[in-house]
């Protein structure tokens, strides 16, 4: 009896979990009877109020295209839902709604790395070919919002990797153009190290830490070595001389002392203050670090004093991989018309320039970074173009939570020197092999 | 359920909660208590007893997903038997399990163990009466009134490779990577954050140890640490091990701390709670509940041992049982003194 006292509150520890299992219970038992719809054939009917769920928009910047897009259209209302800030919180509550079929998510903004999952669950429905004008975006954010051929996203934001460079070290070593290359990167740091004010500093650094941002940096590396992570034919491809190439050009940083002792703690947050304080001459990074490094209050030591450009790869420029976010309607929206509009309008290259004015996300449409009046605001944005010209979507996998944890575990393994890069690479293969077995 | 209807009624009707039924009950009575009770029933079996029954059977079964030529998934759940609890012993998640298992049991030992010690020096400081004893008292349940995530944070600073952590030791500790490091991290913040706890229950047990006996001790010659060990620790001895047993019960169930200071899928800090998170977070439901089931069947097993062989008193039952003896052997009120 008084056992039952302790198992009591032992129960509600495991609660939780079996709740959440209850929940998947109910949701596969309904899947597995599920017709063979179409792919193309989806019908787009229903007009009425729908919610909008997406992660945050501290900018303000997609609630104003939402007041447009509602005083426009009185009947069909669009009510904002706000996700956690967590991206894996945002996926698992998009899932549950997905499992039990709920109507209360009509349009969804998906991380683009979920967009195979998404659409091979058949928790999003396929866009008509002319929802969205894709000849103007830039083709790796359509691409990222493909699967086997058929669009199932609308290209939201997107985001690629910028190299920053110390422009008044690299002109205080004579050094005319910031380096294209791992080897030119390499050649510029020996210079620039053996000058005075540099004493102490470190070459380059990425992020490093067992993350999601590993995945990002290994990606990078493998498709700057001329590489792949997962081939078009969704075969992984970690095994090959080229994603050899790559792993080492991050595993000798670290035992070449290229990258400070502490990187593999770092994670984007990290990496800039390193940068900002003076630590490192070259930094990989997404663009929002734009803005608080060039902040004047003094707050940043590198304010005028850096430059941004593609990230160097090991014949010539790197491979930038991709970042950004998707719209798409749930299948289980009653009012399907209403949301294929919707983000239509919201995806539209119209809104997209609004939005520009208080966001600085790099919007899917390439003619957007030529605009005088916009780079003028954000100078970074050519580079940022000819970086995502070139992007990579990460692997391209239904199962991608299994696949970047396979990933972060390997590299992570090989830049401890817990394993040396062939052995990881090759667990690393046998993993993706299985996961893309299934 | 009987275990726990007696369990509810007991606080209205202390003496007869426990053993048989009183002999003067009548059927009508029994009725009547059943019907009051009821709806407790109801509301904890759908909030206990529900849950755990789907997860157990949750736990014997596996999606089998597949993609068709379209490139859509087929899925179906499976009925598995006891293969997800065969594969927590072999292969690569076995190696995964048993590494949480053995970081869960790791935690739970060394910082319970850390925290008595040092709970019970806190408690010993407080039971003092010197100035500003209330200040200290209120001062030293800050780190237990911060919420766990917040904690993590403020340690995830602390620690940070150019943090003050590092800065104040003069290392280069990477104390959030992979490593030896990251363990130590989560047991210093674990027990700051725990150890006011121990404290503050121990010290409501030495409150209530009668001056007179210290007297007496003192008048016998006994110095400070043969009163320590022959009067304090025997009498705060059940309130210590009912708080040590929460606190493991606690530390079995780790979570939030290593997930927030050190991060998720890091081998050196995997609990098994972490593990059916992670498993249930891709949609691996089966083997999640199988982890979970594990889980709940390790913490019960160590509530049990504890009980039976600890003697640690949950309920109160005995110190209950004493008094009715005392009362009817009609001898001293200090029952808890005797023992």
């Amino acid at each position: 009896m008084r056992q039952r006292r302790h198992t009591w509150q032992t129960i509600l520890t495991t609660t939780a979990l079996a709740t959440a299992a209850a929940i998947g219970l109910t949701g596969c038992g309904g899947t597995g009877a599920g017709t063979k719809a179409s792919a193309s054939a989806a019908a787009f009917e229903g007009k009425g109020p729908i919610n909008y769920v997406s992660s945050r928009d501290s900018s303000g910047a997609a609630n104003k295209s939402i007041e447009e897009w509602n005083a426009a259209h009185p009947d069909e209302k669009v009510t904002f839902i706000e996700l956690p800030d967590s991206a894996d919180q945002q996926r698992q509550q998009l899932i549950q709604n997905a499992q039990i079929k709920s109507d209360t998510f009509s349009v969804l903004n998906l991380d683009v790395v979920w967009n195979s999952e998404f659409a091979a669950n058949k928790w999003v429905l396929p866009l008509p070919a002319d929802a969205v004008p894709t000849d103007k975006m830039i083709p790796a954010t359509v691409d990222a919002a493909t699967y086997r051929d058929n669009l199932v996203g609308a290209p939201y934001y997107t985001d690629g990797a910028l190299f920053y460079f110390r422009q008044d070290l690299l002109t205080a070593a004579g050094i005319a153009a910031p380096p294209k290359t791992w080897d030119e990167m390499k050649d510029a740091c020996t210079k620039i190290l053996a000058l005075p004010e540099a004493a102490g500093m470190s070459c380059y650094t990425g992020q490093f830490d067992k993350n999601e941002a590993l995945t990002v940096n290994f990606s990078e590396a493998v498709a700057s070595a001329g590489g792949t992570v997962v081939d078009a034919d969704g075969k992984p491809t970690v095994d090959t001389p080229e994603a050899r190439e790559g792993l080492s050009l991050l595993v000798d940083g670290f035992k070449e002392g290229l990258f400070p002792s502490d990187a593999i703690t770092y994670l984007e947050e990290q990496g800039r203050r390193a940068f900002q304080d003076g630590k490192v001459v070259f930094l990989r990074n997404w663009p929002f670090l734009y803005s608080s490094l060039s902040a004047t209050d003094g707050s940043s030591k590198v304010a005028g004093k850096f430059g941004v450009t593609s990230i160097p790869g090991v014949d010539g420029t790197g491979v930038s991989t991709l970042g950004g976010r998707n719209l798409a309607v749930s299948p289980f929206t009653p009012n399907k018309a209403t949301a294929l509009e919707f983000i239509k309008f919201f995806t539209s290259e119209e809104q997209a320039k609004k939005r520009l004015e208080l966001s600085s996300r790099a919007p899917a449409y390439a003619d957007l970074y030529e605009d005088p009046a916009v780079v003028a605001k954000r100078p970074f944005f050519p580079t940022l173009l000819e970086s995502l010209q070139n992007a990579q979507p990460r692997p391209k996998v239904v199962q991608y939570g299994t696949t970047t944890k396979a990933i972060q575990e390997e590299a992570y393994a090989a830049l401890t020197g817990e394993k040396d890069t062939d052995a990881a690479l090759g667990a690393m293969q046998a993993k993706l092999e299985e996961i893309t077995a299934k | 359920m009987t275990g726990t209807a007696t369990l509810h009624r007991r606080p209205a009707k202390p003496p007869a909660g426990h053993g048989p039924p009183s002999p003067g009950r009548t059927p009508g009575e029994g009725r009547m208590a059943a019907l009051l009770l009821s709806p407790t029933l109801l509301v904890l079996a759908l909030v206990i007893a529900y849950p755990l029954i789907s997860a157990i059977h949750q736990s014997l079964y596996r999606a089998q997903s597949g993609l068709d030529a379209d490139g859509y998934v087929t899925e179906g759940e499976a009925f598995v038997g006891l293969a997800n609890y065969a594969d927590l012993l072999a292969g690569e998640s076995g190696q995964r399990f048993l590494n949480a298992f053995g970081n869960t049991t790791f935690f739970t030992v060394t910082t319970v163990l850390l925290e008595t010690i040092l709970g019970l020096a806190l408690a010993l400081a407080m039971n003092r009466a010197f100035k500003g004893r209330s200040f200290l008292r209120a001062s030293i349940l800050v780190p237990w009134a911060v919420p766990t995530a917040v904690s993590g944070l403020l340690w995830r600073w602390i620690f940070q490779s150019d943090g003050i952590a590092n800065s104040l030791l003069g290392s280069e500790i990477l104390w959030t990577a992979e490593g030896t490091a990251s363990k130590l991290a989560v047991i210093i913040a674990e027990v700051w954050k725990t150890a006011p706890f121990i404290g503050l229950l121990v010290l409501a047990g030495m409150q209530i140890i009668p001056g007179e006996v210290y007297e007496a001790a003192k008048i016998d010659g006994a110095g400070w640490w043969r009163q320590l060990g022959s009067i304090t620790l025997p009498l705060v001895k059940p309130t210590l091990l009912v708080a040590v047993l929460f606190r493991m019960l606690d530390a079995l169930r780790m979570f939030d701390l290593p997930f927030v200071l050190i991060g998720p899928g890091k081998e050196s800090v995997e609990t098994l709670s972490m593990l059916a998170w992670d498993e249930s977070n891709q949609l691996r439901y089966g083997s999640a509940s199988a982890f979970a089931v594990v889980l709940f069947l390790y913490v019960a097993a160590v509530a049990i041992v504890f009980v039976k062989v600890l003697g640690a008193d949950v309920t109160g039952a005995r110190q209950l049982g004493a008094k009715r003896k005392a009362r009817a052997a009609d001898t001293t009120e200090k029952t808890g003194a005797t023992r």
